[in-house]
């Protein structure tokens, strides 16, 4: 297995910035912005774009955390389950403009599971989504209003985010697989 | 299919299968098709069965209290013996998984013209069942459930066995209300009454000696038979968490950080092993003098349905120090979390990777 880099901290970093801008360039304001991150690295990426925002904006969003694990269409295809990390939405959807953030687009499964999941907490007026890596490969309808980086990538390989939160450093990479059984990814 | 067959019906002495080493933070699965009973289970599955409670909580406490975690499993409830509390909760559990739920109570079914276990055990698989949550008297009677049918049993009670999902919920329920936090090690925790009958008191036993609880059995010496042997074979095994087996009320009580009375069980008292109820309550019944014994910040815990004034004084069951309606609602999300994994070992639930 190889890997190498496609991302650097700091091209992370700008990106972030990037997207926080046209989040609320598209919303024409902050007004009824409200950030959900997919656990788990989308929850970090939420939190800084709110973080960006809040020191261009001086408006501090609600930020919120969505585990899309009991929503997953994908039932009885593997023999395991991921450990439930939580959902946190601490702050009424109805009439909110929801951000979806999470750090990888691929098929939009995940995406399909979380809008399903967000409708039972309320009647959003909008829902849009912020991604950092957008793989391509889409099997659903689906795609994002704010894109860090577009990476044409095969399915043999994995895309892997790592956030300082949740892993030590800021950096993305992508790996070929050969031969070998894919681990689970996030995305 | 790795099934796991009891060497006998509880006062045996099964296999120590059980970790004694929490704190471990390496990601566990959930590794049985079945849940029968505890022994087999390792602390970190029980830790890993708390977390998923406390997301299944989570659940619970939405305004849509359903996910679609289990849409298109079917979940068959079949219980040969009465209940209220543990039947209606795994219903609702299931219910609020979004899985389809069918109830069979053996008195109204064909068991009454004599179909046997294994017979209706084949006719709820070719019904469509996925899992199925037994109560049986006869202890054993989910094992052999489980070698007739292709997908989950989950043990609601049989006999004086076992009744895992209650030890569960108990120890949930202990670790959410403990005054100074969830960490079991070293609090003394008492079991208090007929010991003999309770399939509750022996998968408790599995559970809160894996949580290294200083565990204690009190009740009449006639309700306690086969428990010494059971703790000393225990405390023959380097680093696993032992018991302690007593007559001795006030022994028992003194300094308590949590009080369990047990159903007295009249339905399985065969002659002989109690005077009267008057003398039992007598001498055994959990009241408010006797509860002053134990640390002030006591927990009272009871499995239900409660004899009040038997086993349990009134104003003790609704004394602010009883967690038991806890219990009970705890064992709906206790239950949410048991389903979820046992679907996902059986290959019914969501994988990690995808987009």
């Amino acid at each position: 297995m190889t890997g190498r880099q496609i991302m650097t901290a700091d091209e992370i970093r700008r990106a972030t910035i990037r997207i926080s801008h046209e989040i609320v360039e598209k919303q024409a304001g902050t007004a009824g912005l409200a950030l959900v991150g997919i656990q788990r690295r989308g929850v970090p990426l939420a939190r800084r774009i709110a973080e960006a925002i809040a020191e261009h904006e001086g408006v501090t969003l609600p930020v919120g955390a969505l585990d899309i694990t009991f929503y997953r269409d994908d039932l009885s295809l593997v023999a395991q389950q991921p450990l439930v990390k939580g959902t946190d939405l601490p702050f009424d959807l109805n009439g909110a403009t929801v951000v979806l953030v999470d750090d990888v687009l691929y098929t939009g499964r995940t995406i399909r599971a979380a809008m399903d999941a967000l409708v039972d907490f309320g009647r959003p007026q909008a829902i849009r989504l912020a991604v950092l890596i957008d793989r391509g490969h889409r099997e659903l309808p689906i795609r994002a209003d704010h894109v860090g980086k577009n990476v044409p990538t095969s399915r043999e390989e994995i895309v892997r985010v790592h956030l300082a939160e949740t892993d030590g450093e800021d950096g993305v990479d992508i790996e070929r697989l050969v031969g070998a059984v894919a681990e689970p990814v996030a995305g | 299919m790795s099934l796991a067959v009891p060497d006998g019906t509880g006062i045996d002495l099964p296999p120590v299968v059980a970790s004694s080493a929490p704190g471990n933070s390496a990601p566990v699965r959930w590794g049985h098709r079945h849940l029968l009973d505890l022994d087999v289970v390792s602390w970190p599955e029980i830790e890993l069965v708390m977390q998923t409670t406390d997301a299944m909580r989570e659940v619970l406490a939405r305004p849509i209290a359903k996910v679609p975690v289990l849409r298109g499993t079917g979940v068959t409830i079949l219980f040969y013996e009465a209940s209220t509390r543990t039947r209606v909760s795994f219903e609702v559990a299931a219910k609020n998984l979004s899985a389809d739920v069918v109830n069979i109570a053996a008195a109204t079914s064909s068991v009454t013209k004599g179909e046997s276990l294994v017979d209706t055990i084949r006719t709820v698989e070719a019904l469509g069942a996925d899992m199925i949550v037994i109560r049986h008297g006869t202890s054993g009677a989910p094992y052999l459930a489980a070698e007739h049918f292709g997908g989950s049993i989950l043990n609601g009670g049989d006999g004086w066995h076992a009744h895992p999902s209650q030890a569960l919920l108990d120890l949930y329920t202990i670790r959410g209300n403990l005054p100074g936090g969830p960490d079991l090690h070293g609090r003394k925790v008492v079991i208090l009454g007929d010991v003999l009958h309770s399939r509750v008191a022996r998968s408790n036993i599995w559970s809160l000696t894996a949580a290294g609880a200083d565990l204690w059995l009190c009740g009449p010496s006639t309700l306690l038979r086969g428990f010494e042997r059971w703790a000393a074979s225990l405390a023959e095994v380097p680093g696993h968490g032992r018991f302690t087996v007593t007559a001795d009320l006030n022994a028992a009580l003194r300094d308590a950080d949590v009080v369990m009375a047990l159903r007295l069980q009249r339905e399985r008292m065969s002659g002989g092993l109690l005077p009267s109820l008057r003398e039992y309550a007598a001498r055994f019944g959990l009241t408010l003098d006797r509860l002053a014994l134990a640390r002030p910040d006591v927990l009272v815990m009871h499995p239900g349905p409660m004899n009040e004034g038997v086993e349990i004084a009134p104003e003790v069951a609704v004394d602010p120090r009883s967690v038991i309606t806890d219990q009970v609602t705890n064992g709906v999300a206790v239950r949410m979390a048991l389903l979820y994994l046992l679907a996902g070992a059986a290959g019914k639930a969501p994988e990690a990777s995808g987009g």
